[in-house]
Protein backbone atom coordinates (compact mmCIF):
# COMPACT_ATOMS: atom_id res chain seq x y z
CA UNK A 1 0.00 0.00 0.00
CA UNK A 2 2.43 2.24 0.85
CA UNK A 3 6.27 2.04 0.19
CA UNK A 4 9.10 4.51 0.26
CA UNK A 5 13.00 4.28 -0.16
CA UNK A 6 15.17 6.62 1.29
CA UNK A 7 12.63 9.04 1.90
CA UNK A 8 14.20 12.73 2.70
CA UNK A 9 13.17 16.23 3.12
CA UNK A 10 14.84 19.61 3.61
CA UNK A 11 13.43 22.93 4.39
CA UNK A 12 16.13 25.29 2.76
CA UNK A 13 18.98 24.53 4.76
CA UNK A 14 17.38 22.26 7.60
CA UNK A 15 17.35 18.26 6.90
CA UNK A 16 14.08 17.42 8.85
CA UNK A 17 13.74 13.70 7.34
CA UNK A 18 16.77 11.57 6.63
CA UNK A 19 17.15 8.88 4.22
CA UNK A 20 13.64 6.67 6.04
CA UNK A 21 12.75 2.98 4.12
CA UNK A 22 9.19 2.30 4.99
CA UNK A 23 7.12 -0.61 3.57
CA UNK A 24 3.22 -0.67 4.71
CA UNK A 25 1.22 -3.63 3.46
CA UNK A 26 -2.35 -3.20 3.48
CA UNK A 27 -3.65 -3.83 6.88
CA UNK A 28 -0.29 -3.59 8.55
CA UNK A 29 0.09 -1.36 11.39
CA UNK A 30 3.26 0.50 11.90
CA UNK A 31 3.99 2.87 14.88
CA UNK A 32 6.38 5.69 14.08
CA UNK A 33 7.96 6.90 17.25
CA UNK A 34 11.16 9.06 17.97
CA UNK A 35 11.69 12.27 20.31
CA UNK A 36 10.99 15.89 19.04
CA UNK A 37 12.49 17.26 16.12
CA UNK A 38 12.96 13.68 14.33
CA UNK A 39 10.58 14.07 11.82
CA UNK A 40 7.68 12.18 12.61
CA UNK A 41 5.25 14.24 11.84
CA UNK A 42 7.20 15.34 8.28
CA UNK A 43 7.16 11.73 7.61
CA UNK A 44 3.64 11.44 7.85
CA UNK A 45 2.76 14.10 5.86
CA UNK A 46 4.18 12.80 3.56
CA UNK A 47 3.05 9.70 3.67
CA UNK A 48 -1.01 11.29 3.65
CA UNK A 49 0.22 13.15 0.71
CA UNK A 50 0.23 16.47 2.31
CA UNK A 51 4.16 17.10 1.61
CA UNK A 52 6.17 15.78 -1.33
CA UNK A 53 10.01 14.67 -0.03
CA UNK A 54 13.04 16.47 -1.19
CA UNK A 55 15.01 13.15 -1.66
CA UNK A 56 13.79 9.42 -2.27
CA UNK A 57 10.61 7.87 -3.70
CA UNK A 58 7.69 7.26 -2.68
CA UNK A 59 4.85 4.80 -3.96
CA UNK A 60 0.65 5.08 -2.87
CA UNK A 61 -1.43 2.49 -4.58
CA UNK A 62 -4.27 4.89 -3.00
CA UNK A 63 -6.06 7.94 -4.26
CA UNK A 64 -6.84 10.89 -1.80
CA UNK A 65 -10.05 9.78 -0.54
CA UNK A 66 -8.52 6.54 0.54
CA UNK A 67 -6.26 8.61 3.48
CA UNK A 68 -7.64 9.25 6.33
CA UNK A 69 -5.36 12.14 8.30
CA UNK A 70 -4.97 13.44 11.53
CA UNK A 71 -2.47 15.64 12.76
CA UNK A 72 -1.60 18.07 15.13
CA UNK A 73 -4.24 20.37 14.49
CA UNK A 74 -7.91 18.88 14.42
CA UNK A 75 -8.20 20.49 10.71
CA UNK A 76 -12.16 21.50 12.12
CA UNK A 77 -13.51 25.06 11.98
CA UNK A 78 -13.60 26.84 15.70
CA UNK A 79 -16.74 28.70 14.59
CA UNK A 80 -18.96 25.85 12.98
CA UNK A 81 -20.58 23.21 15.67
CA UNK A 82 -19.39 19.89 15.42
CA UNK A 83 -22.15 18.73 12.98
CA UNK A 84 -21.86 21.53 10.48
CA UNK A 85 -17.98 20.23 10.17
CA UNK A 86 -18.86 16.81 9.73
CA UNK A 87 -21.67 18.02 6.83
CA UNK A 88 -18.84 20.00 5.04
CA UNK A 89 -16.10 16.91 5.09
CA UNK A 90 -19.05 14.44 4.37
CA UNK A 91 -20.13 16.59 1.53
CA UNK A 92 -16.65 16.93 -0.36
CA UNK A 93 -16.08 13.06 0.56
CA UNK A 94 -19.13 12.07 -1.19
CA UNK A 95 -20.04 9.75 1.52
CA UNK A 96 -23.24 8.09 0.82
CA UNK A 97 -25.92 8.38 3.86
CA UNK A 98 -23.84 10.98 5.36
CA UNK A 99 -25.83 12.03 7.95
CA UNK A 100 -26.32 8.63 9.59
CA UNK A 101 -22.44 8.08 9.21
CA UNK A 102 -22.07 11.05 10.87
CA UNK A 103 -24.71 10.64 13.75
CA UNK A 104 -23.26 7.07 14.78
CA UNK A 105 -19.73 8.60 15.25
CA UNK A 106 -21.15 11.78 17.45
CA UNK A 107 -22.66 8.98 19.26
CA UNK A 108 -20.08 6.78 19.43
CA UNK A 109 -17.29 9.43 20.36
CA UNK A 110 -19.87 10.89 22.95
CA UNK A 111 -20.29 14.12 21.34
CA UNK A 112 -24.34 13.41 20.16
CA UNK A 113 -25.60 15.87 22.92
CA UNK A 114 -23.69 18.72 22.23
CA UNK A 115 -23.52 18.23 18.14
CA UNK A 116 -25.23 21.85 17.71
CA UNK A 117 -22.50 23.38 19.90
CA UNK A 118 -19.55 25.80 18.27
CA UNK A 119 -16.55 23.95 18.24
CA UNK A 120 -14.86 27.31 19.90
CA UNK A 121 -16.87 26.43 22.85
CA UNK A 122 -15.44 22.84 22.94
CA UNK A 123 -12.17 21.53 25.59
CA UNK A 124 -9.08 19.99 23.72
CA UNK A 125 -10.45 16.93 24.36
CA UNK A 126 -13.56 16.94 22.82
CA UNK A 127 -12.03 19.06 20.18
CA UNK A 128 -10.12 15.56 19.24
CA UNK A 129 -12.60 13.04 19.45
CA UNK A 130 -14.45 15.32 16.79
CA UNK A 131 -10.67 15.12 15.11
CA UNK A 132 -11.51 11.42 14.93
CA UNK A 133 -15.07 11.06 13.95
CA UNK A 134 -13.47 13.31 10.73
CA UNK A 135 -10.84 11.23 10.20
CA UNK A 136 -13.00 8.18 10.50
CA UNK A 137 -16.05 9.87 8.40
CA UNK A 138 -15.17 8.28 4.96
CA UNK A 139 -13.75 5.09 6.25
CA UNK A 140 -10.31 5.21 4.47
CA UNK A 141 -8.07 2.91 3.64
CA UNK A 142 -5.16 4.25 5.05
CA UNK A 143 -4.97 5.88 8.42
CA UNK A 144 -2.56 8.67 9.22
CA UNK A 145 -2.32 9.34 12.78
CA UNK A 146 0.15 12.03 14.40
CA UNK A 147 -0.07 11.59 18.00
CA UNK A 148 -4.05 10.86 18.14
CA UNK A 149 -3.79 10.12 22.20
CA UNK A 150 -3.02 13.70 22.77
CA UNK A 151 -5.33 15.81 24.98
CA UNK A 152 -7.49 12.69 25.18
CA UNK A 153 -8.61 11.71 28.68
CA UNK A 154 -8.77 7.95 29.59
CA UNK A 155 -12.46 7.56 28.57
CA UNK A 156 -11.40 8.92 25.03
CA UNK A 157 -8.56 7.29 25.22
CA UNK A 158 -10.39 4.15 25.51
CA UNK A 159 -12.74 4.78 22.76
CA UNK A 160 -10.00 5.03 20.64
CA UNK A 161 -8.37 1.80 21.12
CA UNK A 162 -11.55 0.04 20.50
CA UNK A 163 -12.00 2.09 17.48
CA UNK A 164 -8.17 0.91 16.42
CA UNK A 165 -9.02 -2.75 17.70
CA UNK A 166 -12.00 -2.98 15.38
CA UNK A 167 -10.43 -1.54 12.60
CA UNK A 168 -7.12 -3.46 12.71
CA UNK A 169 -6.55 -5.79 10.10
CA UNK A 170 -9.36 -4.10 8.02
CA UNK A 171 -7.91 -0.92 7.60
CA UNK A 172 -3.71 0.16 7.23
CA UNK A 173 -2.05 2.63 9.95
CA UNK A 174 0.67 4.48 10.27
CA UNK A 175 0.59 6.08 13.81
CA UNK A 176 3.36 8.05 15.43
CA UNK A 177 3.12 8.66 19.29
CA UNK A 178 5.68 9.27 22.18
CA UNK A 179 3.85 6.12 24.19
CA UNK A 180 4.40 3.35 22.08
CA UNK A 181 2.92 0.99 24.57
CA UNK A 182 -0.23 2.08 24.40
CA UNK A 183 0.14 0.74 20.86
CA UNK A 184 1.69 -2.63 21.10
CA UNK A 185 -1.05 -4.49 21.47
CA UNK A 186 -2.27 -3.30 17.50
CA UNK A 187 1.51 -3.07 16.32
CA UNK A 188 2.87 -4.90 13.36
CA UNK A 189 5.64 -3.14 12.78
CA UNK A 190 7.80 -0.36 14.62
CA UNK A 191 9.78 2.45 12.89
CA UNK A 192 11.99 4.70 15.42
CA UNK A 193 13.78 7.69 13.83
CA UNK A 194 16.59 9.20 15.49
CA UNK A 195 17.02 13.38 16.31
CA UNK B 1 -22.32 18.70 -11.28
CA UNK B 2 -20.08 17.20 -8.52
CA UNK B 3 -17.87 20.24 -8.57
CA UNK B 4 -20.78 22.77 -8.16
CA UNK B 5 -22.34 21.24 -5.19
CA UNK B 6 -18.37 21.26 -3.66
CA UNK B 7 -18.42 24.92 -4.18
CA UNK B 8 -21.54 25.31 -3.25
CA UNK B 9 -20.82 23.38 -0.02
CA UNK B 10 -17.26 25.33 0.39
CA UNK B 11 -18.89 29.07 0.20
CA UNK B 12 -21.87 28.26 2.25
CA UNK B 13 -19.21 27.51 5.13
CA UNK B 14 -16.91 30.59 4.23
CA UNK B 15 -20.09 32.40 4.47
CA UNK B 16 -21.37 30.95 7.57
CA UNK B 17 -18.27 31.69 9.10
CA UNK B 18 -18.50 35.63 8.68
CA UNK B 19 -21.85 35.15 9.74
CA UNK B 20 -20.88 33.79 13.03
CA UNK B 21 -17.43 35.77 12.93
CA UNK B 22 -18.08 38.81 12.29
CA UNK B 23 -14.38 39.40 10.56
CA UNK B 24 -14.15 40.79 7.26
CA UNK B 25 -17.55 42.20 6.03
CA UNK B 26 -17.54 44.99 8.99
CA UNK B 27 -14.41 46.19 8.86
CA UNK B 28 -14.62 46.49 4.89
CA UNK B 29 -18.00 48.74 5.49
CA UNK B 30 -16.02 50.81 7.74
CA UNK B 31 -13.16 51.29 5.94
CA UNK B 32 -14.81 52.28 3.11
CA UNK B 33 -17.49 54.44 4.38
CA UNK B 34 -14.57 56.09 6.47
CA UNK B 35 -12.68 56.53 2.91
CA UNK B 36 -15.50 59.01 1.27
CA UNK B 37 -16.56 60.65 4.78
CA UNK B 38 -12.83 61.98 5.38
CA UNK B 39 -12.31 62.94 1.48
CA UNK B 40 -16.00 64.61 1.56
CA UNK B 41 -14.42 66.52 3.55
CA UNK B 42 -11.07 66.82 2.98
CA UNK B 43 -11.51 67.65 -0.58
CA UNK B 44 -11.46 71.93 -1.06
CA UNK B 45 -14.95 72.44 -3.28
CA UNK B 46 -16.59 70.34 -5.58
CA UNK B 47 -14.58 68.16 -7.13
CA UNK B 48 -14.88 67.03 -10.69
CA UNK B 49 -16.33 63.77 -11.51
CA UNK B 50 -13.29 62.56 -12.96
CA UNK B 51 -11.12 63.28 -9.84
CA UNK B 52 -13.69 61.25 -7.53
CA UNK B 53 -14.34 58.32 -9.85
CA UNK B 54 -10.31 57.94 -8.92
CA UNK B 55 -11.17 58.05 -5.30
CA UNK B 56 -13.96 55.95 -6.22
CA UNK B 57 -11.75 53.09 -7.23
CA UNK B 58 -8.88 53.56 -5.20
CA UNK B 59 -11.94 53.22 -2.42
CA UNK B 60 -12.99 49.82 -3.87
CA UNK B 61 -9.97 48.29 -4.87
CA UNK B 62 -8.34 49.26 -0.82
CA UNK B 63 -11.51 47.54 0.42
CA UNK B 64 -11.73 44.16 -1.70
CA UNK B 65 -7.65 44.17 -0.56
CA UNK B 66 -9.00 44.36 2.61
CA UNK B 67 -11.65 41.07 2.63
CA UNK B 68 -8.81 39.21 0.73
CA UNK B 69 -6.38 39.76 2.95
CA UNK B 70 -8.94 38.13 5.39
CA UNK B 71 -10.03 35.34 3.33
CA UNK B 72 -7.78 32.62 4.43
CA UNK B 73 -7.54 33.46 8.00
CA UNK B 74 -9.67 30.66 9.44
CA UNK B 75 -7.39 27.84 6.97
CA UNK B 76 -4.40 29.65 7.98
CA UNK B 77 -5.58 30.21 12.02
CA UNK B 78 -7.31 26.56 12.21
CA UNK B 79 -4.63 25.07 10.09
CA UNK B 80 -7.97 23.58 8.24
CA UNK B 81 -5.92 24.15 4.51
CA UNK B 82 -4.52 20.09 5.12
CA UNK B 83 -8.15 18.91 5.39
CA UNK B 84 -9.35 20.53 2.70
CA UNK B 85 -6.11 19.73 0.62
CA UNK B 86 -6.61 16.26 1.11
CA UNK B 87 -10.49 15.84 0.28
CA UNK B 88 -10.92 14.49 -3.02
CA UNK B 89 -12.97 17.40 -5.05
CA UNK B 90 -11.07 19.38 -7.96
CA UNK B 91 -8.74 21.57 -5.40
CA UNK B 92 -9.93 24.75 -7.96
CA UNK B 93 -13.17 24.48 -6.20
CA UNK B 94 -11.19 25.65 -2.94
CA UNK B 95 -10.62 28.91 -5.26
CA UNK B 96 -13.99 29.26 -6.76
CA UNK B 97 -15.75 29.10 -3.36
CA UNK B 98 -13.48 31.47 -1.45
CA UNK B 99 -13.61 33.96 -4.61
CA UNK B 100 -17.12 33.17 -4.46
CA UNK B 101 -17.61 34.19 -0.77
CA UNK B 102 -14.99 37.20 -1.29
CA UNK B 103 -17.41 38.39 -4.03
CA UNK B 104 -20.35 38.92 -1.73
CA UNK B 105 -18.30 40.37 0.88
CA UNK B 106 -17.53 43.12 -1.74
CA UNK B 107 -20.58 43.63 -3.20
CA UNK B 108 -22.37 44.11 0.10
CA UNK B 109 -19.94 46.50 0.77
CA UNK B 110 -20.32 48.11 -2.64
CA UNK B 111 -24.29 48.03 -2.11
CA UNK B 112 -23.20 50.51 0.59
CA UNK B 113 -20.52 52.39 -0.96
CA UNK B 114 -22.28 53.41 -4.34
CA UNK B 115 -25.04 54.82 -2.75
CA UNK B 116 -23.01 57.02 -0.38
CA UNK B 117 -20.42 57.96 -3.64
CA UNK B 118 -23.43 59.28 -5.04
CA UNK B 119 -24.65 61.53 -1.55
CA UNK B 120 -21.22 62.89 -1.22
CA UNK B 121 -19.98 63.69 -5.10
CA UNK B 122 -21.92 62.50 -7.79
CA UNK B 123 -24.39 59.95 -9.22
CA UNK B 124 -23.33 56.68 -10.36
CA UNK B 125 -23.77 56.02 -13.77
CA UNK B 126 -25.22 51.96 -15.23
CA UNK B 127 -21.65 52.34 -17.01
CA UNK B 128 -20.09 52.83 -13.58
CA UNK B 129 -22.35 49.95 -11.97
CA UNK B 130 -21.11 47.76 -14.94
CA UNK B 131 -17.58 48.00 -14.27
CA UNK B 132 -17.92 47.61 -10.72
CA UNK B 133 -19.62 44.34 -11.36
CA UNK B 134 -16.91 43.43 -14.17
CA UNK B 135 -14.41 44.46 -11.47
CA UNK B 136 -15.51 43.11 -9.04
CA UNK B 137 -14.94 39.32 -10.46
CA UNK B 138 -11.41 40.23 -11.82
CA UNK B 139 -10.27 41.57 -7.95
CA UNK B 140 -11.76 38.16 -6.14
CA UNK B 141 -10.65 35.79 -8.94
CA UNK B 142 -7.09 37.15 -8.80
CA UNK B 143 -6.98 38.31 -5.30
CA UNK B 144 -8.31 35.21 -4.04
CA UNK B 145 -5.43 33.22 -6.08
CA UNK B 146 -2.69 35.35 -4.76
CA UNK B 147 -4.21 35.04 -1.25
CA UNK B 148 -3.88 31.78 -1.43
CA UNK B 149 0.05 32.50 -2.20
CA UNK B 150 0.38 34.89 0.38
CA UNK B 151 -0.99 32.89 3.13
CA UNK B 152 1.92 30.06 3.24
CA UNK B 153 3.90 32.91 3.89
CA UNK B 154 5.48 34.71 6.99
CA UNK B 155 5.24 38.07 5.16
CA UNK B 156 1.66 37.21 4.47
CA UNK B 157 0.62 40.74 4.89
CA UNK B 158 2.91 42.36 2.78
CA UNK B 159 2.92 40.06 -0.44
CA UNK B 160 -0.67 40.00 -1.00
CA UNK B 161 -0.66 44.00 -1.66
CA UNK B 162 2.85 43.58 -3.10
CA UNK B 163 1.63 40.60 -5.71
CA UNK B 164 -2.31 42.16 -5.88
CA UNK B 165 -1.52 45.89 -7.05
CA UNK B 166 0.33 45.54 -10.06
CA UNK B 167 -2.01 42.58 -11.23
CA UNK B 168 -5.36 45.12 -10.36
CA UNK B 169 -3.89 47.83 -12.74
CA UNK B 170 -5.23 46.90 -15.95
CA UNK B 171 -8.51 46.49 -13.96
CA UNK B 172 -8.58 50.14 -12.83
CA UNK B 173 -7.45 51.16 -16.13
CA UNK B 174 -10.52 49.66 -17.37
CA UNK B 175 -12.72 50.87 -14.36
CA UNK B 176 -11.78 54.29 -14.90
CA UNK B 177 -12.09 54.28 -18.65
CA UNK B 178 -15.09 52.69 -18.09
CA UNK B 179 -16.34 55.10 -15.87
CA UNK B 180 -15.93 58.40 -17.69
CA UNK B 181 -15.73 57.66 -21.60
CA UNK B 182 -18.94 58.75 -23.30
CA UNK B 183 -19.23 54.94 -25.09
CA UNK B 184 -17.53 52.15 -22.33
CA UNK B 185 -18.25 49.28 -24.69
CA UNK B 186 -14.24 49.14 -25.11
CA UNK B 187 -13.12 49.21 -21.61
CA UNK B 188 -16.26 46.97 -20.74
CA UNK B 189 -14.64 44.45 -22.93
CA UNK B 190 -10.75 44.90 -21.66
CA UNK B 191 -12.75 44.05 -18.26
CA UNK B 192 -14.36 40.63 -19.33
CA UNK B 193 -11.33 39.83 -21.69
CA UNK B 194 -8.85 39.99 -18.10
CA UNK B 195 -12.06 38.73 -16.04
CA UNK B 196 -11.94 35.85 -18.21
CA UNK B 197 -8.66 35.11 -18.87
CA UNK B 198 -7.32 35.30 -15.04
CA UNK B 199 -10.24 33.01 -14.44
CA UNK B 200 -9.00 30.51 -16.66
CA UNK B 201 -5.59 30.78 -15.25
CA UNK B 202 -6.46 30.82 -11.77
CA UNK B 203 -8.34 28.15 -11.91
CA UNK B 204 -5.66 25.42 -14.19
CA UNK B 205 -2.52 26.52 -11.57
CA UNK B 206 -4.41 26.96 -7.89
CA UNK B 207 -3.75 23.24 -7.60
CA UNK B 208 0.03 23.99 -7.79
CA UNK B 209 -0.19 26.73 -5.15
CA UNK B 210 -1.54 24.80 -2.52
CA UNK B 211 0.44 21.71 -2.76
CA UNK B 212 3.45 21.81 -0.49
Amino acid sequence: MLVARRLGKRYGEKRVLRSIDLELPPGGFLVVTGPNGSGKTTLLRICAGLAQPTEGTIERSLERAQVGYLGHEPLVYRELTALENLELYGRLYRIAERRERIGMLLERFGLWDVRHERVASYSRGMTQRLALCRVLLHEPDLLVLDEPYSALDEPGAELLDAQLAELRGERTFLLATHEPARVEPFASGRLALAA
Amino acid sequence: MSYVRDVGALARKDLLLELRARDTLPAMLLFVASVFVVFHFALPGTPSRLETIGLLWVAILFTALLGLGRAFVPEREQRTFDGLVLAPCDRSAIWLAKSLATLAFLVAAEVVALPLYALFFHPVGAATVAAVVLADLGICGVGTFLGAMAVATRARDLLLPLLFLPLAMPIVVGAVGASVVGSPGRYLGFLALYDALFAVVCWASFEYVVAE
